[in-house]
């Protein structure tokens, strides 16, 4: 329990300190984005308007730094994320992130947790079959994949699987335009071929990180007595394998998925980007773009969000399926 | 980018590892492991081309629109030349310096926060342990590309002093993390005690006890760094967040990919500034694995079956 209390803390903390910097980095950098808005929003709006949707973007610069960081906080963690002042001028940042998050977490949420089974399914069968022909080469190969960059190895597929092969497999945003969303065969049939390539980039980059750890855990957990111990029980291998030392070894991984989150959202803004895929990644990317300030605070908290929630999962998951952890805390 | 989590798992015997070996016998180790001569080998290549580009090209000044657009390769133009007039090989050869000096800058410096960080900590304990190491966990989990595309649109376009400061800020926490670890695994071993009963002073401890042992692991982290360093700079460039003037990878692939290259039959301008930041990046993980191959021996590739007769 008190494990448990002393990660839902680090949780509150973390949280605190991102959304923190999220709030003074535009105020500590040069360049004020009272300006910006001031051009952006030129000849478009009212001054009261401009006025209302500076109050709602929590710029008020005649306040006490303090009381408009309050309200900041408290309109961030209450959904109160403002009005865009960018292309989509006018629209409800929550709206607007409304409509991109299924994407986001459909493509990369799916693609990550396939290359995170797949790969510690790989790299458990690598480190039992140490010295075999898979284990001799899929090191070196992996090493070389997860050195890729994301939006290099995306620029590839497109090149070789839709440009070479005459537009086979689509390249461009989530569905076919002409086509109405709707539950229907040709609809999901579409969203599905607009995915492969996003998503086979995603694994590609990401699948050997997994292998690499996974394997290297199980390396070490084989020389451990508990599986001699299995063995000289005369256990059969596959139970040994997965039962024993799989097991044990995937627990390092998972603390570490959570981790990796952060680089998979860096990498799929860059896919998103590569591939117009309307995501959070790619909305990101155009309110930078278009000096969207309210957007970005709002997505930056996104993520972070995203990211400590998955850290807090599995530390959870960590306590339930080690008891080490939960004495420790 | 996960293979920034492929790092030493028995990084423990490293320092027994070290210790017997002696002077020049890491560099033995890494001339005989393939996979570090490897990486080492397009690490000097790259170092070449950064060094003396002049050697390479005739052309002198790259981003000029000195020659007819969108040509294919020839023997003039060995990769063509760009939509706007630039001859692609030329921008690749003298692009490698910029991005050569982002990676080995970054990955130092992040490298050098990281140390101090991550020993001070494990050393310090107490409340200065719990501080900082709480520090570094907060760094590690923010996540930090939304953070740096963030920072460098507010700074202004990044200058190259811009993106180095963001990288190192951001860079920092994984290495931390680790040798925090390996440090708090070295705190009561039976030297550094002898150290203290004799009377060494803790700055004097830290340098010259504690950190020659870690050396494996901090080159191990100077690699992870620098490969983290290189891809997010090239990606930071790619979406147009880098200084647009300059001359490196990222910046030929930002403006292929405003000029479509792909799609107006230019490909060789995006892939080959990206195979070379591949490339760079490649030469880093391979050297960081074969380290962690030389340090840890239970990794290395078994060559003989005679383990698997053992196993089943």
């Amino acid at each position: 329990m008190k494990f448990l209390l002393r990660r839902l803390g680090f949780f509150v903390l973390t949280l605190w300190a991102a959304l923190t910097l999220n709030f003074f980095i535009p105020r500590m950098m040069p360049g004020s984005p009272l300006n910006a808005l001031r051009a952006r929003t030129h000849n478009k709006l009212s001054p009261a308007a401009l006025q209302q949707m500076l109050t709602a973007y929590g710029f008020k610069p005649n306040q006490n730094w303090f009381v408009q960081y309050l309200d900041y906080l408290g309109n961030m963690l209450s959904g109160h994320w403002g009005i865009s002042i960018g292309a989509t001028l006018g629209t409800p940042v929550s709206k607007l992130i409304g409509q991109a998050l299924p994407w986001t977490l459909g493509l990369v949420g799916v693609a990550t947790i396939l290359a995170f089974a797949l790969g510690s399914l790989i790299g458990t069968v690598s480190a039992w079959r140490r010295g075999g022909k898979v284990d001799s080469i899929l090191p070196s190969v992996f090493v070389v994949t997860s050195a890729l960059p994301y939006f290099w190895v995306g620029l590839l597929l497109i090149l070789v699987l839709s440009l070479w092969t005459g537009g086979l497999l689509p390249s461009d945003f989530n569905y076919d335009n002409s086509l109405q969303p709707s539950f229907t065969l040709p609809f999901i049939g579409s969203v599905l071929r607009h995915a492969i390539l996003p998503a086979g980039t995603i694994l590609i980059t990401s699948i050997g990180g997994w292998i690499l750890t996974m394997r290297n855990n199980m390396i070490t957990t084989l020389a451990e007595d508990y599986v001699r111990m299995g063995r000289a029980k005369g256990l059969p291998n596959r139970q040994i394998m997965y039962g024993y030392a799989a097991r044990n070894a995937l627990l390092p991984n998972l603390s570490g998925f959570a981790m990796s989150l952060g680089f998979v959202i860096s990498g799929s803004i860059l896919v998103e980007y590569v591939f117009n895929y309307p995501g959070l990644g790619y909305l990101l990317y155009n309110a930078v773009q278009n000096t969207d300030y309210p957007l970005m605070q709002a997505l930056f908290m996104l993520f972070t969000v995203a990211v400590l929630l998955a850290v807090l999962l599995c530390d959870f998951a960590t306590a339930w399926l080690d008891p080490r952890a939960r004495a420790k805390g | 980018m996960t293979s920034l989590l492929v790092q030493p798992t028995g990084a423990a015997q490293a320092p027994t590892q070290t210790r017997r070996r002696g002077r020049g016998g890491i560099l033995v180790a890494v001339l005989r492991n393939r996979k570090a001569s490897i990486g080492l080998g397009i690490f000097v290549v790259f170092c070449l081309l950064a060094a003396v580009p002049q050697l390479f090209t005739s052309v002198r000044d790259p981003n000029k629109l000195a020659f007819t657009p969108s040509e294919t390769p020839s023997g003039a133009h060995w990769l063509g030349t760009t939509a706007l007039g630039q001859d692609i090989w030329a921008q690749l050869v003298y692009g490698t310096r910029q991005s050569l000096v982002i990676a080995v800058a970054a990955g130092l410096f992040a490298t050098v926060l990281s140390v101090l960080i991550g020993v001070s900590a494990a050393y310090l304990g107490g409340v200065a342990d719990d501080v900082l190491s709480l520090l570094t966990n907060v760094f590690l989990v923010i996540p930090t590309f939304p953070l740096i595309i963030i920072l460098a649109t507010y700074a202004g376009k990044g200058t190259l002093l811009v993106v180095l400061i963001v990288l190192v800020v951001t860079g920092w926490s994984y290495g931390a993390n680790q040798l925090r670890a390996q440090a708090l695994s070295l705190r009561n071993r039976d030297f550094l005690e002898s150290a203290r009963v004799r009377g060494e002073r803790r700055s004097y401890i830290i340098v010259f006890e504690v950190l020659p042992t870690m050396t494996s692991l901090i080159v191990a982290n100077f690699l992870g760094a620098a490969l983290y360093s290189v891809l997010t700079a090239a990606g930071l460039q790619f979406l147009g967040l880098g200084d647009p003037n300059s001359i490196s990878w990222g910046t030929m692939l930002y403006w292929s990919q405003n000029q479509q290259a792909l799609q107006t039959g230019l490909p060789l301008w995006s892939i080959a500034p990206g195979a070379c930041v591949a490339l760079l990046g490649v030469a880093f993980a391979l050297m960081n694995y074969a380290f962690d191959e030389i340090s840890n021996p239970a990794l290395r590739p078994v060559r003989r079956p005679r383990v698997r007769r053992v196993h089943s």
